[in-house]
């Protein structure tokens, strides 16, 4: 008989050695080797026994009776430390064994992050029995755990572990969970259903250090943070086992290379599992390791069989949290996205199509449908005929179309439409057979609507098969052709929900893209960070050029940038400066604008931050000129030199602007000062536009100038300079909590009324201070320097990258 | 014949943002998504010559920030109404660094 010699004892060994011994029992006499002291169990189904949900027992694949029955010679416990293969034996601690054919099975190994502190007790990895009960072990006392890495394992370990009493938190470093099986919107779904079973969840986490003296006590972020930490648990990747094989000097590539029969580079050495390289692919799943196990299997019996690699698919084992992936999101001509998203039931699903056919998947919160579509995958169905209910599932292929409006009329009537304030079809019917004829009537009777809006669809459509030819649709704008919800519904979505991330907004609001487009995303980010200013991080990406390079595109791809003078007033030292650096970086055209300051125009991409910072030494802050935020203050010279000033302007000017500078708001907004009635800054065709008067400061709002001409209205007099800042920032905090991203203010009072905007900034003295308080916070936040910060931080990203070298050869 | 070229560390680009490469015949911009993948096109707008790098991008596109003319990554086509087509390059990511064809782009001089 031909000796088989097998190292490891895995899921992928043991497979091949059913079908060997399925197929040809008694061709091979089998020594197995395994480091681990016990024969092949399920890997997989570690986690239901850390959880509890599973015991060692019931997990074992092959017990010591299939062994003796197939007279495998069992070296368990027994690490094989060398390949000899010219003598053609392999040595174990108990001695060398003799080969013929030999199976490299050996997995891989646990990658740990090299950080001070990785060796200390208290941190395991998890790959195996021993892992999972020494975590066991550890969560009986209790106390903090701190799971690093927020894959497949990390996921699984946090949650036996919060399952068992601990503590826990999960570290990721990229910016969503599990981001090479999830989109963005699936990884935001998840961490919230992690969070609702208490596990903390922190992305773009970087772990530094492990810390603690004789055992692990705490582990130090990259930020600065620590967390306490009696358990910690890496599971940030793995990689093939393949030491012996390089030792041996057979070829390994990131694995060990094999051909389409598991053979290596030596014709009587194979390989099969996780330690394997095929063409450049790597397996961490346990179904194409089955695949390779058969052809192996065959392979030693001398039949010919060929390893494919197929699509794969990806399950969590985490009780409750339903989430299936499948196929491929890389890169590929042409593809497309079909997205569905029922905020309500916490649904989301992508398809991702190419050539008329699903290459990749995603779903969360109903994967009912997922093996359907994985077949389809997996077969390269042409799915062109079913494209427009194709994201519906199996149900709802193959009959007529679907109908939404029979869908409708053929719900009963205590079927709920809105959620928010449980109305259900009867009672809008009834408010319909009453008398209420429209979509605002309806919402005004019954509330159904009134929240959160996401059902304003379905309420139109119980209006439309009630009210048949007689219904009208009022046209609504919405934001863009990613949502149906027009701004002001979004805005209300957002509070009401207190939605604080894009990816929140994007299933709540049933976005139909997967990352939104040029216009709703700056909407969103507004919305967004005026909200939830210390929540919510502000997102340049989702920002027009000029505000992620915080200066003004020209139509020659160049920038202006225009260093602030508060209030208008500078000096010959700032002059001085901004003359030099127009020199120093040859700036085409220096220009004084409307605004009262001067303008550099024409500088390069690449020399905005040394421009900037040459300026900020000046003392000069570079200016807001493309912002939708606080643009210029205008002021005339009031009392400081004016025969008729009644009031120092310039100085109120000045305050104003320190105060303001730096918020971001729904469009821009202008100021002016002006020291009387004459008005020589030109106030009452500003945003926010003050005539000083002897006896105190007129304010007034919603002027224009621009595409309209409009003069302000008064909004009040008052007294004090403090009291017009007061009133003045109340306003503009007003304006960005309730206006829609590009309205000027001017639009915004015509739409909400001046006297609703006197109430709250005028009259009502607690909601005036609630309204200033929220813009400190704000302010907190938004107040800084960017240009500063950009020449500290990113001045890297403005320049391009330099290939110029390259095509010389 | 591919001719692979490390530009640099995908991380140099932001998730969803874009780098600008010099080269001697002209501009590329290199795109990352919001799933990570990259992506090369010609920096010039058809339009009025905006430069893309500079765009924002979202799925698989960017639109152009002069004048939101918005362009297919994967053809390089203009969606929607306008017409017009951008060149696009071979590029991918491999163990962290973004990558791009060379010889694809020393072709688009011989062509020019
Ligand atoms: C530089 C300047 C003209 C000048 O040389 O004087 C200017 C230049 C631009 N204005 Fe203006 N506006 C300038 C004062 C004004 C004024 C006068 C004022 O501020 O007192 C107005 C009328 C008042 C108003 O804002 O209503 C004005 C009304 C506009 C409008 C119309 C806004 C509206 O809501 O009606 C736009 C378009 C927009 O913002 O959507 C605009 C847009 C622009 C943009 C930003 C167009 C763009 O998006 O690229 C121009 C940028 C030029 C560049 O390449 O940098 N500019 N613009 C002025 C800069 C002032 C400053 O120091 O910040
Ligand atoms: C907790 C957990 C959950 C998982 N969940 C899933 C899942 O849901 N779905 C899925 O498809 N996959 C899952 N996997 C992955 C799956 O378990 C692996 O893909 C599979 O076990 C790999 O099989 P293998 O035979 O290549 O390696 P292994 O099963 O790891 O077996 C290799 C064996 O070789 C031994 N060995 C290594 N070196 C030597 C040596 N020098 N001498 C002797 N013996 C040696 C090791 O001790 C080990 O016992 C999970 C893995 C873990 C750890
Ligand atoms: S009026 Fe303003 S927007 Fe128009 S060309 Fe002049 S600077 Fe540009
Ligand atoms: S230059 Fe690109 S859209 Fe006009």
């Amino acid at each position: 008989m031909k000796k088989l010699v097998v190292i490891g004892a895995g899921m992928a060994s043991g497979r091949m050695l059913e079908e060997l011994f399925d197929t040809a029992p008694g061709a091979y006499a089998v020594t197995l080797f395994n480091a681990e002291p016990r024969g092949n169990y399920n890997r997989i189904m570690l986690s239901p026994v850390l959880s509890g949900e599973k015991s060692y027992a019931e997990i074992v694949t092959h017990d010591d009776a299939w062994y003796a029955a197939n007279a495998v010679t069992c070296r368990f416990g027994e690490a094989v430390t060398r390949i000899d293969r010219a003598r053609k034996v392999v040595v174990g601690a108990q001695g060398e064994v003799p080969y013929d054919q030999l199976v490299i099975a050996t997995g891989s190994a646990p990658f740990i992050i090299p950080v001070p502190g990785r060796d200390l007790p208290g941190v395991i990895t998890y790959r195996d029995l021993d892992d999972t009960n020494a975590m066991i072990e550890a969560s009986g006392k209790g106390g903090s755990a701190v799971v690093i890495g927020g894959g497949l394992l990390g996921l699984e370990a946090a949650a036996g572990l919060r399952l068992r009493g601990m503590e826990v938190t999960v570290l990721h470093l990229s910016g969503h969970l599990m981001e090479r099986q999830l989109d963005e919107a699936a990884g935001f779904l998840l961490r919230r259903d992690l969070e609702h079973r208490g596990i903390k969840v922190m992305t773009k986490a970087s772990t530094t250090a492990i810390l603690g003296d004789d055992r692990v006590e705490a582990v130090l972020l990259e930020d600065g943070t620590t967390l306490p930490a009696d358990l910690v648990v890496m599971a940030v990747g793995i990689r093939p086992e393949t030491r012996l094989a390089t030792d041996a000097g057979l070829e390994v590539a990131r694995g060990i290379a094999i051909d389409a029969q598991m053979r290596t580079s030596d014709p009587d050495i194979f390989a099969v599992g996780e330690c394997v390289d095929f063409n450049g692919q790597l397996f961490g799943l346990v179904a194409p390791l089955y695949d390779q196990a058969k052809v192996l299997a065959q392979t030693l019996l001398g039949a010919e069989a060929v390893f494919v690699p197929k699509e794969l698919s990806t399950k969590l084992k985490v009780t409750g949290c339903d989430l299936f992936s499948a196929g491929d999101f890389a890169e590929g001509p042409n593809r497309e996205d079909i997205v569905f998203r029922d905020p309500g039931r916490g649904v989301y699903k992508r398809l991702v199509i190419e050539d008329d056919a699903i290459i990749g998947a995603v779903m969360y919160g109903d994967t009912a449908d997922s093996n359907w579509f994985f077949g389809q995958i997996r077969d390269g169905a042409d799915i062109s005929t079913l494209r427009d209910t194709l994201i519906f599932g199996p149900a709802f292929q193959g009959g007529a179309p679907v109908d939404p409006m029979a869908a409708v009329a053929a719900l009963p009537p205590e079927a709920e439409i809105c959620g928010c304030n449980g109305v259900c079809k009867g009672t809008i019917v009834a408010a319909i057979n009453g008398g209420a004829s429209d979509l605002a009537a309806v919402k005004a009777q019954t509330k159904a609507s009134a929240s959160c809006g996401t059902c304003t669809g379905l309420v139109e459509q119980v209006l439309a098969s009630t009210l048949g030819d007689r219904f009208t649709r009022k046209a609504v704008q919405p934001v863009c052709g990613c949502t149906e919800l027009t701004h002001e519904d979004l805005r209300r979505l957002i509070k009401s929900q207190s939605l604080k991330s894009m990816p929140a907004v994007w299933q709540a609001g049933a976005w139909k893209t997967p990352d939104g487009c040029h216009v709703c995303r700056p909407a969103l980010n507004f919305y967004l960070l005026a909200d939830w200013p210390l929540e919510y991080r502000d997102d340049l990406q989702s920002r027009f050029i000029n505000e992620r390079k915080h200066a003004n595109i020209q139509k020659d791809g160049t920038f202006s940038v225009m260093p602030r003078m508060w209030g208008g007033i500078t000096t010959p030292d700032e002059l001085r400066a901004i003359a030099d650096a127009a020199d120093k970086f040859a700036v085409p055209t220096v220009k004084v604008t409307g605004g009262q300051r001067i303008d550099l125009l024409g500088v390069k991409s690449e020399d905005l931050p040394a421009i900037w910072a040459d300026l900020n030494a000046a003392g000069m802050v570079s200016g807001h000129a493309y912002s939708k935020g606080l643009r210029t203050v205008k002021t005339c010279v009031g009392t400081d030199h004016c025969r008729f000033g009644t009031q120092d302007s310039t100085g109120l000017g000045i305050k104003l602007e320190k105060a303001l500078w730096g918020s971001w708001t729904p469009h821009k907004v202008k100021l002016a000062v002006s020291g009387c009635p004459r008005n020589c800054a030109e106030a009452t065709c500003k945003d926010v536009g003050i005539i000083c008067v002897d006896s105190g400061f007129q304010i007034g709002v919603a002027g224009a100038a621009g595409m309209d001409l409009k003069e302000t209205e008064r909004l009040g007099q008052v007294e004090t300079e403090e009291e017009a800042i007061a009133l003045t920032i109340a306003f503009v905090q007003l304006y960005r909590e309730n206006a829609k991203y590009l309205d000027r203010p001017y639009k915004w009072v015509a739409k909400v009324g001046l006297d609703w905007v006197k109430e709250r900034v005028v009259d009502d003295l607690a909601e005036r201070q609630r309204l200033i308080d929220a813009f400190a916070v704000s302010q907190s936040v938004y107040q800084k320097d960017p240009w500063a910060e950009h020449v500290r931080e990113r001045s890297e990203q403005y320049k391009p990258v330099n290939l110029s070298g390259f095509a010389a050869e | 014949m591919t001719t692979w070229i490390d530009i640099g560390p995908l991380d140099a680009i932001p998730p969803r943002g874009a780098r600008k490469v010099t080269t001697p015949l002209g501009c590329v911009a290199v795109f990352r998504t919001g799933a990570d993948e990259v992506y090369a096109l010609e920096n010039r707008c058809p339009h009025k010559g905006g430069p893309l790098a500079d765009g924002i991008v979202h799925g698989h596109a960017v639109t152009c920030p002069l004048h939101n003319w918005v362009f297919d990554f994967t053809t390089g086509e203009a969606q929607g109404a306008d017409t017009g087509r951008v060149a696009t390059y071979p590029a991918r990511v491999e163990g962290g660094r973004v990558l791009l064809d060379a010889a694809r782009l020393q072709a688009r001089s011989q062509a020019a």
